[in-house]
């Protein structure tokens, strides 16, 4: 309701002392090994120092020692919600780089696939805002959906987490002949509980009173410190990259793209972060819909290049994955493996305003705030 | 009475005043905590899609005994930079007030432990130790998070006494006595006799009164639910905040201590407010045994309707810890100061002015 100004405590005759509270990386609400140094003023927040690297495991430096395909595997675990996306990202990076046409079908099924991912990581941003709210039930029906999601994936390639189905120039697999029926029943059933889910929590007074008004983030901020997809979008901006950095053919579809526009409070704050992403899942189920109806015919496997060997040079391309701007720049030195593969992860941008939307907030706003910027530990840390 | 009969029956004071006291805690708390751990599980399961615990005995009938067993089983953890004897004494002392409440509430016209005439004032001063128990808890334990939990718990629960106070002298204004017997005893017969809606008054009195008893159960309801630290006000022990707030140090039997003053707390508060307004044990329309002249059955008819009533609130904190989102530590204090304090002195000047009429 209120951000509190830091107010200097010298003057009164009482002795004050700050206290210094650690919060993670084995905390409930850290979203995994984050950790935050609390500087608490009463239980007023007067500074945030996060510290990461407690889930750091080389990923740049190792794909150097990987032939170009072996990296796909360690896209999959940087941002471990949304492998689809990550593997999406380094397969047209890498398509670009070689100038490789990839056949129609691929394209459509990396698109249906990419936004049921999408889906799939929204829902566990949703949840787990819920229950850092204190509200457990959303949490539990919004992986009972990304279930389902999931077991879409394991039918298509086996896999439920990290998928290593998306390859350069194609896919692993063709989908599975039961795909296309079972993706529509999810369609079907998805949308009422969308209502559902609203009646529950997004519209709930108490979860209001929590998330509106709290940890605003004003759109100059966000664009001065790089913040991109959702968090961007609920600060009111629409900026998206299928839409104004189009790749795979994301131009054929129609959908929109929803901005925070402050109903409930001013624009940008946890709120407008939260609701966009349950629209967006609302988009995603337009596109899928409309991707499985147009789709065609053909091989999967046949684009994919036997040796990869891309030449001299380098790229850098940027895909929007659920969580923003993820970019992949990749030099090639003219040998099998990767001389340098960097990669912009949009938590890890959306970490260094964290600190910023914190201050003069309490401390049960900094898990509010934490969860309503989704950050992905395996992402930040890489 | 139960002492009178048991005295009778042992002939010794001491003993039948043991019994006595004994008696809520092996009838009654135990069971209870078991089967409300077990039924929170299940309801909360069941609200989520899920099925809960299936695989000790039929349907998970037995899982609580399991975490018992396991609870019991765990090494007794002191963390070496508490304060030892307060770390000890302070889950003791959480149990001792929520399990002295009992003392004083009537499960049936038979079923009383002691029939003090203050007993509504005995059970809101004796559940104040809780409050002590906890900020000890919270200080002892050395840990940031329970110190902030436990400075949480006791302005909370001192703040949400006060609304329960004037809603509860709101209704000793209207009856004239703060027994829990006698209140129970006065809203005999049929249901409209209970003070929800309007208790003994009759006419336009009764009419005027009803809605202000309506609000009045509204606002005491939730003081009581803040006041045992449920959702929406869980704050104390908010899990995605505090870890768990006050008992974050505690393990084992001491940690089971805190779970189970916590359900029997749960019980305690919504059989108060089932005696104030509903009536206590007693049945919404008449009783078997009166009919039949079987008088021996109608103090277990009583306890029956006293246990489904208490329970079924308890049921209803279950469905509201499920469904609802938590409050954050200012909003609370706000939600109790700007709203439920105001609420309960209106309630309690027009019910005055009504009783003048």
């Amino acid at each position: 309701m209120t951000q509190y100004s830091i107010q200097n405590t010298k003057d009164s005759k009482l002795k004050t002392e700050e206290m210094v509270l650690n919060m993670g990386p084995q905390h409930p609400s850290t979203h995994g090994v984050l950790r935050l140094e609390l500087v608490l003023d009463g239980e007023i927040i007067k500074d945030v120092i996060p510290h990461i690297g407690y889930l750091h495991r080389c990923f740049e430096k190792h794909c150097e020692a990987m032939t170009y395909p072996q990296v796909i595997p360690y896209t999959d675990r940087m941002d471990y919600l949304a492998s689809m996306y990550n593997e999406f990202g380094y397969a047209v990076a890498m398509e670009r780089l070689l100038k490789i046409e990839v056949p129609e079908r691929v394209d459509y099924i990396r698109v249906i696939m990419g936004e049921l991912q999408r889906i799939a990581s929204h829902l566990v941003a949703i949840g787990t805002y819920g229950a850092d709210i204190g509200a457990f039930t959303p949490f539990l029906f919004c992986f009972r959906d990304r279930e389902r999601i999931l077991h879409l994936f394991e039918i298509t390639c086996g896999a439920r987490l990290l998928y290593n189905y998306i390859w350069i120039g194609g896919l692993s697999h063709d989908l599975h002949p039961d795909f296309i029926r079972l993706t529509k029943e999810f369609i079907k059933d998805f949308r009422p509980n969308v209502k559902e889910l609203n009646e529950l929590l997004s519209y709930n007074r108490i979860f209001i009173e929590r998330t509106a008004n709290v940890g605003v983030l004003p759109l100059e901020t966000a664009i001065n410190y790089g913040v991109s997809g959702p968090n961007l979008r609920g600060s009111g901006m629409k900026w998206d990259l299928r839409k104004d950095d189009p790749y795979s053919i994301y131009h054929k579809f129609d959908y929109d793209i929803p901005v925070g526009k402050g109903e409930k409070g001013k624009v940008g704050d946890c709120w407008d972060r939260y609701y966009v992403r349950v629209l967006e899942m609302e988009e995603s189920l337009k596109i899928i819909e409309q991707a499985i109806e147009q789709i065609p015919e053909g091989d999967v496997t046949s684009a994919i290049p036997k040796r990869i060997k891309p030449p001299e040079g380098q790229i850098y391309t940027r895909v929007e994955n659920p969580r923003g701007e993820l970019g992949y720049f990749i030099i090639s030195d003219g040998s099998l493996n990767p001389a340098r593969v960097k990669v912009r992860a949009p938590s890890f941008v959306t970490m260094q305003v964290f600190g910023e939307l914190c201050k003069g907030w309490m401390v049960a706003d900094v898990v509010a705030i934490l969860g309503s910027v989704d950050i992905v530990l395996g992402e930040i840390d890489r | 009475m139960m002492y009178d009969w048991l005295y009778n029956l042992t002939g010794s004071e001491i003993l039948a005043m043991f019994i006595v006291s004994l008696l809520p805690l092996f009838v009654f708390i135990l069971p209870f905590a078991l089967a409300a751990v077990l039924a929170e599980r299940k309801v909360s399961a069941h609200m989520q899609d899920r099925l809960g615990p299936m695989r000790t005995g039929y349907h998970g009938i037995l899982q609580t005994i399991a975490d018992i067993i396991k609870l019991l089983q765990k090494e007794d953890l002191v963390p070496h930079a508490t304060d030892k004897a307060l770390f000890n004494f302070a889950p003791l002392l959480v149990f001792m007030g929520s399990y002295a409440a009992f003392a004083a509430i009537p499960f049936s016209g038979f079923f009383i432990g002691s029939k003090i005439d203050l007993g509504i004032i005995f059970i809101v001063g004796v559940t104040g130790l809780v409050v002590a128990g906890i900020l000890m808890a919270g200080w002892a334990s050395n840990n940031k998070y329970s110190l902030l939990g436990a400075m949480r718990a006791a302005a909370q629960i001192i703040s949400y006494e006060i609304p329960t106070l004037l809603i509860i002298l709101t209704v000793i204004m209207l009856t004239g006595t703060l027994s829990l017997y006698d209140l129970s005893e006065m809203q005999t017969a049929y249901f409209w006799n209970w003070l929800i809606l309007g208790g003994p008054a009759v006419g336009l009195q009764k009419i005027l009164l009803i809605p202000l008893m309506i609000l009045g159960f509204l606002i005491i309801y939730t003081s009581t639910l803040a006041e045992v630290n449920r959702t929406p006000f869980d704050i104390p022990e908010a899990e995605s905040e505090l870890v768990s707030g006050y008992h974050t140090e505690y393990s084992g039997m001491k940690f089971a201590m805190f779970f189970l003053a916590e359900y029997a707390n749960m019980f305690a508060v919504s059989a108060i407010v089932s005696v104030i307004f509903f009536g206590g044990y007693q049945s919404p329309f008449g009783y078997l045994g009166n009919t039949l002249g079987w008088t021996w059955l109608v103090p277990i008819e009583q306890f029956f309707w006293f246990t489904a009533k208490g329970l079924f609130g308890v049921f209803v904190q279950m469905w509201l810890r499920w469904t609802l989102p938590r409050f954050r530590v200012d909003q609370l204090m706000a939600f109790c100061w700007k709203y439920l304090i105001p609420f309960s002195f209106v309630i309690l000047l027009l019910v005055g002015l009504i009783t003048l009429m």
